[in-house]
């Protein structure tokens, strides 16, 4: 089983320039800087079938596509690597970004070449700590072997890079409330279209991409299209970095073929449940995607797959939750969390994120009501897709919307009983 | 194109959104963040509506209808039950924090919030929970802050920064607990902060003034009005109850105001509530001085009979008035109340817009120009709303380039913000020193007025080579001149500003030079001229000669009754002038409103109207005369329009006291035949015996109450009504219930519209004129082709000299006006006088800043006033501020002595 993301990745230890070198890095930007043109890079991407690892799992390779190009194509453009990874339950780009932070570097070189960018930004999670003094060490050391600054590699082809460290806000991670906050003003989404393609940073065409996406860049160039999609176990391409948390055996993260079962990684990889524990529901790609519960642990965990059960692959990090965690508790922290990350732009999720959890809380403290749950279900039908700004309260409401379905007798119990059966 | 909308055909127009699409269409379909000044952002979500693939597509789609396009064929729904039911529970949400406080808050039955959650059906919450609070700031004594009731449509900080360029108003903090506020507590710093309580959907930020004296809204009686504190003439409505006036609104007119008005027009109204008003006709010099009018009547008889009759007009007096009062003396002895400078810059800007050499341009014009060019006034502080009319026009011509660029509509703000950036329109200023417009300026350049209008010739002649014989231009000059003229060539609807406030004709000139070099036939160029007051175009265009000939005239005849209209002399010239004049006349009788020193020296005082107790018309900078109506019933008081009283006289001397009713519009037919030059002025505003089906238009909305009980304390039985017979309009809430003709539109309602926001309900189109046209007439005519006029009079470069020092006017947006200096709260923000002067100037006097200097011409001392140092001025000029309460008439213009 190839594992092209990780295998150089050795636990507490991060890859030096040398060692990236020495392990073929930097071969693909040498290979298409010189030998092809940056069309030529989108195309390879695209025939890759390379989606975003960031959540949403669209096309990098059409998403690039949408960029002018040309001569009279507005400049500087910008490419982003969204490192801000706020999702709860999500820890995969962190392995990468203290891991392999030269990965991402080329990674990020090769999409600022295919779209011939100038000036790119790191925009990091303001905890990863560890990793901003690790991006800020390998940025200087590959501005100093010259794969970054002016005329890189003799080509006379610019790129600037910065890190910028967020300041904890969840929203940052959708791709223009990032572009806002980089800008210096309110992390607030912005409305699309226009897209960030074409009006991004400053107003100029700017790409973001997540950081397991970038760094899957160098391989697809070194490799081949056909070979990225052999190394999938699905309809996908690629790899994908999968996390499980919750009461498991062993918590962690690993670098399987994408559509690998969640049985596979919950009982092999995770070891299965803790002892004394079983499943109940997994949130499969963060908080913000619906439960699945046992009876779909034999999917696989692809996009369409996971798509087809009722949830999302999201970011490929799964949150179990155990038999002996009280279903409204867990939904209404979760809710605690959205409703806190709201920006306060639009009024459904300002509103009625936090209706939401003061109702769960009520639940939960064994003050709830039918009406109660008409409520949430109210709540799950308005803040749905298109009728908010952005996409989360729609994400919030996942796993509430499944919740309700899946834990409905749990809901029940604790407005009969006037308490919460689990002892909250 | 054609749209459907719940399955009926309408056509609209293409670039609109839906939701203009469907306020024009006269739809109701509810919004908050939206403002048609404003456009989209997609924020509240209230505006939701459905929209349908095809005839065959049964689900739809819900969009906000503020962020779409109209397209040919589109199908939307506002009635679709899901629809429907969003939009109610946008409301439900907003109302889980808003205290529902509408009993006690100063906008309930006037409120956009209201209004909207009536329209959305919303009228249960379902909401168990605690509402959050917050604590509320001090904003300065204009604005009221009330954060608690906020419904977070982030349209206070999108007007008050994106729109008017103010920087101390912010949105702080996150999720459900946003806070629009300032950083701390303190004074809003922007002169158009007032808009704020228009701009507010509901009561977070309210009227301070109003609630001193605080009545419900539909409570008030309300009349169509033009504001008075300076020449734009922005449209406005007055609002009046228990005979006080209480506020003032902003009347929509597409072609001036628009939505907002600056601090001064809408916080200056306070001055007809002032102790300082005249109520009470005086006969001085006897034991009882307060006079029946009889009595008043009595006493002139002789005087106005005999003695020769010397009438001095006012600026700031209707043309009804200043046409009275000629008719009264006759026209050999009618003379401008100002002095000769200002009155020889009057003419000449009369003069040059006669022409019809240049199109004179509207604040709308304004806003939709493509560049600008800012020449010696000080924009900011002399006409505030054409300053903030220059930031719309440079920050849209941004929006429409980018517009172009990307293709994406101008109303989809956000995103038109975040292309533009930082980008403007080209706009140069060139002024004396630094004014606020100078941070959205292209380019900037001060110096003393001759250096401008040198430039200005400069221009001119590289816009147009060969019409200017000066040469003698330096490189630098010349330099620059190609810079602007560059620029200014490139634009298709140029604006060419100027004003007389530098007291120096040729900067007037060469403006307007530059203006005429600009206009050619497939080039619109727009002039504007600021000037003093709100009829100077007015008195100016009566061609009267100045105060300074009277004074000459009255000195060398002798034996005169001076009748001098709504003017402090005092104010307009120095009072050594003042006090000549006076003491060369046998009498004085003056009319005005509040006590000056001029009214000091009157035998005989008569009360005048303001705008608020009388009716009248004024002619703005663009020479646009606009009427204003009376909106205070005068049942007891002896206060009548100047034109009135001066009427009285008249018949007193040619004794035809006939009893003949008198009205504006018969005042304004004879002014058409004795000044041909207002030809047509009669058409201004409709006869005063118009009606609708033989009914008046009311001026209190129909929801007013308590008629029966305002004056119950005194008799039990309702009195008649006040009888308006000089307009169409009554004082009463009974009468035509339509759309009234635009001109005479006392209030914004609409059914389910009790807020401003019904303007909607008035407009041709979102943004459009008033339907039936944006009311005024306009006295100047741009004549195609003709560009006979040009100025080509250089003057020789500035030299600063010790001793002899340039005296020019220091105006303040808040705190010039000599009406508006009366209002308390904006006395509040005036500055005390003082004197500026450069660094190089103070060192040439031996002084530092804040020393005391004394200003002397010609052997008057002005005072000694604190100086400030400012280091963008030139060398040799000294500005005072000028037109605060404490302002006293000065040569500016003139070459002054400095003394510590």
């Amino acid at each position: 089983m190839e594992q092209p993301l990780t295998k150089n990745i050795k636990a507490g230890q991060t890859l030096s320039l040398k060692e990236y070198e020495q392990a073929g890095g930097y071969a693909a930007v040498r290979k298409v800087l010189k030998n092809n043109a940056p069309q030529e890079v989108q195309q390879m991407v695209k025939d890759s079938g390379l989606k975003g690892r960031g959540g949403a799992g669209f096309s990098t390779g059409i998403k690039w596509s949408f960029v002018p190009m040309g001569d009279d194509a507005r400049h500087p453009k910008y490419l982003i690597c969204n490192a801000d990874e706020m999702e709860p339950g999500t820890f995969k780009d962190r392995l990468l970004l203290e891991g392999n932070p030269h990965q991402l570097i080329e990674g990020m070189i090769l999409a600022a070449y295919a779209i011939k960018a100038d000036i790119s930004y790191v925009f990091l999670r303001w905890a990863y700590r560890q990793a901003a003094e690790i991006m800020e060490r390998s940025i200087s050391e590959a501005y100093a072997a010259g794969y970054l600054g002016k005329n890189i590699l003799g080509t006379g082809w610019n790129l600037e890079m910065y890190l910028h460290t967020g300041v904890g806000r969840y929203i940052c991670g959708e791709e223009t409330a990032l572009l806002n906050a980089l800008e210096g003003k309110r992390a607030t989404p912005r409305a699309k279209p226009p897209f960030p393609q074409v009006s991004g940073l400053y107003g100029k065409p700017t790409i973001v991409n997540n950081v397991e996406t970038l760094s899957c860049l160098p391989h697809i160039i070194n490799n081949g299209a056909v070979w990225f999609k052999s190394l999938s176990a699905s309809e996908d391409s690629g790899t994908k970095l999968y996390g499980v948390s919750g009461k498991v055996k062993r918590p962690g993260v690993w670098e399987l073929p994408l559509g690998t079962t969640m049985r596979e990684i919950i009982e092999e990889y995770a070891g299965g449940m803790a002892n004394g524990y079983r499943l109940k529901g997994v949130l499969p790609g963060g908080a913000s995607t619906d439960f699945l519960t046992e009876e779909h642990l034999d999917i696989k965990m692809d996009y369409t797959s996971v798509a087809a059960a009722g949830s999302r692959l999201g970011t490929g990090t799964m949150i179990v939750m155990d038999d002996a965690t009280c279903p409204v508790g867990f939904v209404h922290n979760l809710q605690h969390f959205f409703a806190q990350e709201s920006c306060g732009w639009c009024t459904p999720c300002r509103e009625g994120l936090p209706w939401v959890e003061k109702i769960l809380l009520g639940l939960e403290k064994g003050k709830g009501s039918t009406e109660d749950i008409e409520l949430l279900q109210m709540h799950t039908q308005y803040l749905g897709p298109g009728n908010t700004y952005c996409a989360l309260a729609p994400g919030a409401m996942e796993p509430l919307q499944s919740a309700l379905k899946y834990f409905k007798d749990d809901f029940m119990a604790h407005i009969e009983k006037h308490k919460c059966p689990y002892g909250n | 194109m054609t749209i459907l909308i719940d399955n009926k055909s309408y056509t609209v127009k293409a670039g609109k959104n839906l939701l203009e699409a469907c306020l024009t269409l006269g739809l109701d379909l509810p919004y908050f963040c939206w403002h048609p000044a404003m456009g989209s952002v997609g924020a509240c979500r209230q505006c939701a509506v459905k929209v349908f693939k095809d005839e065959n597509d049964t689900k739809g789609r819900l969009v906000m209808s503020c962020m779409e396009t109209v397209t040919e064929g589109l199908r939307l729904s506002i009635e679709d039950k899901t629809a429907k039911a969003f939009r109610e529970q946008v409301i439900e949400w907003l109302m889980t924090n808003h205290p529902h406080d509408c009993p006690v808050c100063d906008e309930g039955g006037a409120c956009h919030l209201q209004d909207m959650t009536v329209m959305t059906g919303h009228d249960y919450r379902r909401y168990n929970f605690k509402k959050r609070t917050y604590t509320n700031q001090y904003l300065g004594p204009l604005i009221n802050h009330e954060m608690n009731r906020c419904i977070q449509c982030y349209r206070c900080v999108r007007y008050y920064r994106d729109y008017a360029g103010g920087d101390d108003l912010n949105v702080f903090a996150a999720h459900n607990h946003v806070y629009f506020g300032r950083e701390k507590d303190g004074v809003l710093q922007s002169p158009f902060s007032g808009n704020l309580s228009e701009v507010c959907p509901t009561g977070v930020f309210t009227d301070k003034t109003l609630k001193e004296h605080y009545t419900r809204k539909w409570d008030l009686t309300m009349a169509p009005s033009v504001c008075n504190h300076c020449s734009v003439g922005c449209n406005t409505i007055a609002a009046e109850r228990y005979g006080e006036l209480r506020c003032m609104l902003n009347r929509y007119n597409g072609d001036v105001n628009g939505y907002f008005l600056c601090d001064r027009g809408r916080f200056g109204y306070e001055f007809v509530n002032s102790e300082n008003r005249i109520k009470q006709a005086l006969i001085r010099n006897r034991t009882n001085e307060a006079a029946t009018e009889d009595e008043i009547m009595e006493h002139l008889q002789p005087l106005i009979s005999v003695n020769k009759l010397v009438g001095i007009g006012s600026p700031r007096a209707s043309l009804e008035s200043n046409f009275a009062l000629m008719q009264l003396v006759g026209k050999e002895n009618f003379y401008q109340g100002i002095s000769e400078d200002e009155a020889h810059l009057n003419r000449l800007v009369v003069e040059m817009l006669f022409s019809g050499c240049v199109h004179s341009a509207s604040l709308k014009d304004i806003e939709q120009a493509d560049a600008v060019l800012v020449m010696g006034e000080d924009i900011w502080n002399t006409a505030p709303m054409l300053a903030l009319a220059v930031r719309q026009a440079v920050v849209k011509t941004a929006a429409s380039q980018a517009s172009q660029e990307i293709k994406i509509p101008v109303w989809l703000d956000s995103a038109i913000k975040e292309l533009t950036q930082e980008e403007k329109g080209f706009l140069a200023t060139l002024t004396v020193t630094t004014s606020p417009v100078d941070d959205i300026a292209t380019h900037s350049w001060h110096a003393a007025p001759d250096d401008l209008a040198r430039l200005g010739f400069a221009i001119a002649s590289y816009l147009q080579p060969g019409k200017i014989n000066n040469t003698n231009f330096s490189e630098e000059l010349l330099n620059r001149a190609k810079t602007i003229g560059d620029a200014l060539k490139k634009a298709k609807n140029p604006v060419v500003i100027t004003g007389i406030s530098c007291y120096n004709d040729n900067v007037i000139k060469a403006a307007f030079d530059v203006a005429v070099a600009l206009s050619t036939s497939d080039r619109k160029t727009g002039f504007c001229c600021v000037m003093t007051e709100c009829n100077s175009m007015g008195l100016a265009m009566m061609e009267a000669p100045s105060f300074s000939v009277a004074n000459e005239n009255i000195k060398t005849n002798g034996h005169a009754t001076a009748v001098i209209l709504e003017n402090d002399i005092y104010k307009h010239v120095t009072s050594n002038l003042a006090d000549e004049f006076f003491n060369s006349c046998d009498h004085v009788i003056a009319l005005d409103a509040l006590h000056n020193a001029t009214t000091e020296k009157a035998q005989v005082l008569l009360p005048a109207a303001t705008f608020a107790d009388g009716d009248g018309t004024l002619v703005n900078n663009e020479g646009r005369a606009q009427r204003f109506f009376q909106v205070i019933p005068n049942t007891t008081s002896q206060v009548q329009e100047s034109w009135r009283w001066l009427r009285k006289l008249q018949s007193l001397k040619l004794h035809t006291l006939n009893g003949h009713a008198l009205h504006p519009d018969d005042l304004l037919r004879e002014m058409e035949i004795a000044l041909p030059q207002f030809k047509d002025i009669a058409s201004v505003s409709l006869k005063h015996d118009f009606t609708i089906h033989g009914e008046k238009i009311p001026r209190a909305p129909h929801r007013y109450s308590g008629r029966t009980a305002i004056l119950a304390n005194k008799n039990v039985s309702e009195p008649k009504p006040f009888n308006d017979e000089d307009s169409p309009l009554s004082f009463t809430m009974e009468g035509y219930k339509g759309t009234p003709p635009s001109g005479v539109v006392p209030f914004f309602w609409s059914p389910g519209w009790n807020s401003v926001q019904s303007v909607n309900k008035y407009q041709d189109e979102t943004n459009g004129a008033l339907r039936g046209g944006n009311p005024g007439l306009l006295l100047f005519k741009e004549k195609i082709d003709n560009k006979d006029l040009f100025f080509n009079d250089v003057p020789e470069s500035f030299v600063a000299a010790k001793d002899r020092w340039l005296l020019l006017p220091k105006l303040d947006a808040l705190g010039s006006g000599e009406l508006s200096s009366y209002s308390a709260a904006l006395k509040t923000l005036s500055p005390q006088p003082f004197a500026i002067m450069s660094p190089g100037s103070l060192l040439a006097l031996e002084a530092k800043e804040g020393d005391m200097l004394q200003i002397m011409d010609a052997g008057i001392v002005y005072g000694s006033l604190p100086v400030k140092a400012d280091e963008n001025l030139c060398d040799g000029v000294v500005l005072v501020t000028a037109g605060l309460r404490e302002s006293i008439g000065m040569s500016w213009g003139a070459r002054v002595q400095i003394g510590k």
